[in-house]
């Protein structure tokens, strides 16, 4: 499908009449956004579990504590830096930057705004979960190389627990593709413009007899939902990282900079697959309520309101959920989830196929 | 198949029930109080103590009868408790009213060693020892933590010594010749027990 809209690529492009800054400008936006939304989130984990356990939470620095986040990080820099003496060195130092990458390339295809994309591609949905599994990658380089029992326990499990939960994972994003006829985020976004009820949660656009799809719809949109949090290995998926088991998983060995990277990655992470679930699912940057407050600035607001909702839902199963065992982990996603999905999947291809 | 369905059904249920509980108490009023910045006991912070709280604890030895659960019941052995009898007529009733039976001449309390779990508390059956509200006490030398909570003074502890040994001097007099009389009525009486005895064995 053609766009034939002006992006923000195309109008700084006309401001500066130079493809390089222009290109600067739409690669560097998210990198900002990242930067801030990591240390809004941040501050948000510590609050609501503050808030949560009926406790005020850091209170000193700033008003309401709310430079803690700031303060953290340069804790983080001005750590030291520490390499273990039996560990591979490049695959240890590499670690922590290939899966911040891995995490940050996701926010290529991700569409803040029906005029901002930073790279439109058709491939986008495709792109942005072979994204999602290259984090595995740098994790299981930090396990192995730290040398460490507990690192490379924590690495294995995470393994098995991504191969295992990319599965159903896969097949609701491929329903949804089924449904949107569309790989390409912009397209999926601006098919389930106008009303909240054409968003692909209540079956998307359609006539009233889409009723009979809203179930299979809203089972994908949980299934999708549990998946992610299995991986971002966040509770009560997070054994990779087990405090209780692990120590502290497969970043036990790392401190300083290098373990902010990790940081900083988890928390990216936690906001491309909320991103995908509000895309997906809740119609990304559409406003619920049809023309009003819609445009590309208002739209901006609304894919980040939902985005950031859907990082709230993630820090609140942390506080509410205890941590799965292996075993359950396993039979969750391959007895429970993958089953479903596989019928969910089926039931949308009839669906598309008679509609 | 039942059972399948039915556990998804209650693990979605249950995890539902639990964001349930924890969104509640995200709102709920945070019970952190600021402490160097707001006292607890400041109207604004509520004016009350947490539930639980531990802080110093205070004896009313007007009403400690003396009955030493408190130092049995602690676990640190940091009460000392000694009395000493009650000369009859001697001592004004307690502040509840009940009948004194004992003086308590020392009681001490070393805070020091106190661990604050409150077991003395209970065990109390007057209510004499209690928490207070303080917690803000601190001491230089370790010897200012040993609290001693007798209002006795020595003298007065020197005199009720004194009374009760003459009362015991006196009631062991008391006894002795009581017990002599009784040896006397007994030796007098003898006979006849010793005759009954036996005809009770005849009988039986």
């Amino acid at each position: 499908m053609e766009q034939q809209i002006l992006t923000l690529y195309d109008w700084v492009v006309k401001l500066s009449s130079s493809e390089l800054i222009a290109l600067i400008v739409v690669i560097t936006l998210p990198l900002v956004f990242l930067i801030v939304y990591a240390l809004v989130a941040i501050l948000g984990e510590l609050k609501i579990s503050a808030f949560i356990q009926e406790r005020l939470g850091p209170m000193r620095t700033g008003p309401w504590g709310i430079i803690q986040p700031v303060a953290e990080v340069v804790k983080l820099l001005q750590k030291e830096d520490i390499t273990p003496d039996a560990a591979n060195k490049p695959l240890f130092n590499m670690a922590p930057f290939l899966m911040f990458t891995a995490a940050y390339a996701g926010f290529a295809v991700i569409p803040f705004s029906s005029h901002f994309v930073p790279a439109g591609i058709n491939l986008g949905l495709f792109y942005i979960f072979a994204m999602g599994s290259l984090a595995v990658i740098g994790l299981v380089m930090g396990g192995w190389a730290s040398n460490n029992k507990y690192s490379l326990l924590g690495a294995l499990r995470s393994v098995a627990q991504i191969i295992s939960y990319e599965i159903p994972a896969a097949i609701v994003i491929l329903s949804i593709v089924i449904l949107a006829s569309s790989m390409n985020l912009q397209v999926i976004n601006a098919n389930q413009g106008g009303w909240f009820w054409n968003w692909y949660v209540f079956g998307g656009p359609g006539t009233a007899w889409k009723i009979i799809i809203i179930p299979i719809t809203f089972s994908m949109f949980l299934l999708y939902l549990i998946a992610s949090l299995a991986e971002t290995n966040r509770t009560p998926f997070d054994i990779p990282e087990g405090e209780s088991e692990l120590v502290a998983g497969y970043h036990t060995e790392y401190s300083g900079m290098k373990f902010a990277m990790f940081f900083f990655a988890e928390y990216a992470n936690m906001f491309v697959v909320a991103a995908l679930l509000s895309i997906l699912f809740f119609g990304g940057w559409n406003s619920p309520f049809g023309d009003f407050m819609n445009g590309p600035i208002w739209g901006v607001f609304w894919f980040i309101s939902k985005s950031f909702f859907f990082v709230f839902v993630q820090i609140w199963l942390r506080w509410t959920l205890p941590r799965l065992r292996v075993d359950q982990l396993m039979g969750v996603s391959w007895k429970v989830m993958t089953p479903i999905a596989f019928i969910c999947f089926f039931a949308v291809g009839l669906w598309t196929m008679f509609n | 198949m039942k059972k399948y369905i039915n556990d998804i059904w209650l693990g979605i249920y249950t995890v539902l029930l639990g964001m349930k509980i924890t969104i509640v108490h995200l709102f709920a009023k945070n019970v952190t109080v600021q402490y160097p910045n707001k006292h607890p006991l400041e109207k604004a912070s509520g004016d009350k103590m947490p539930m639980n709280a531990r802080n110093r604890i205070f004896v009313d030895m007007e009403l400690c009868n003396g009955c030493n659960g408190c130092a049995r019941a602690c676990p640190v052995n940091c009460i000392t408790v000694e009395t000493l009898k009650v000369v009859p007529g001697d001592a004004p009733p307690l502040k509840n009213g009940e009948r004194r039976g004992l003086w308590v001449p020392v009681y001490t309390l070393d805070f020091a060693k106190c661990c604050f779990c409150g077991l003395c508390i209970d065990p109390c059956p007057t209510e004499a020892i209690k928490m207070t509200t303080e917690f803000e006490y601190s001491a230089y030398d370790r010897k200012d933590l040993f609290y001693k909570f007798s209002t006795m003074t020595d003298e007065e502890i020197k005199q009720k010594k004194e009374l009760l040994a003459n009362f015991q001097a006196e009631k062991a007099k008391k006894e002795a010749e009581a017990k002599k009389a009784a040896d006397a009525a007994k030796a007098a009486a003898e006979p006849p027990k010793s005759e009954s005895g036996e005809l009770k064995i005849d009988n039986g």
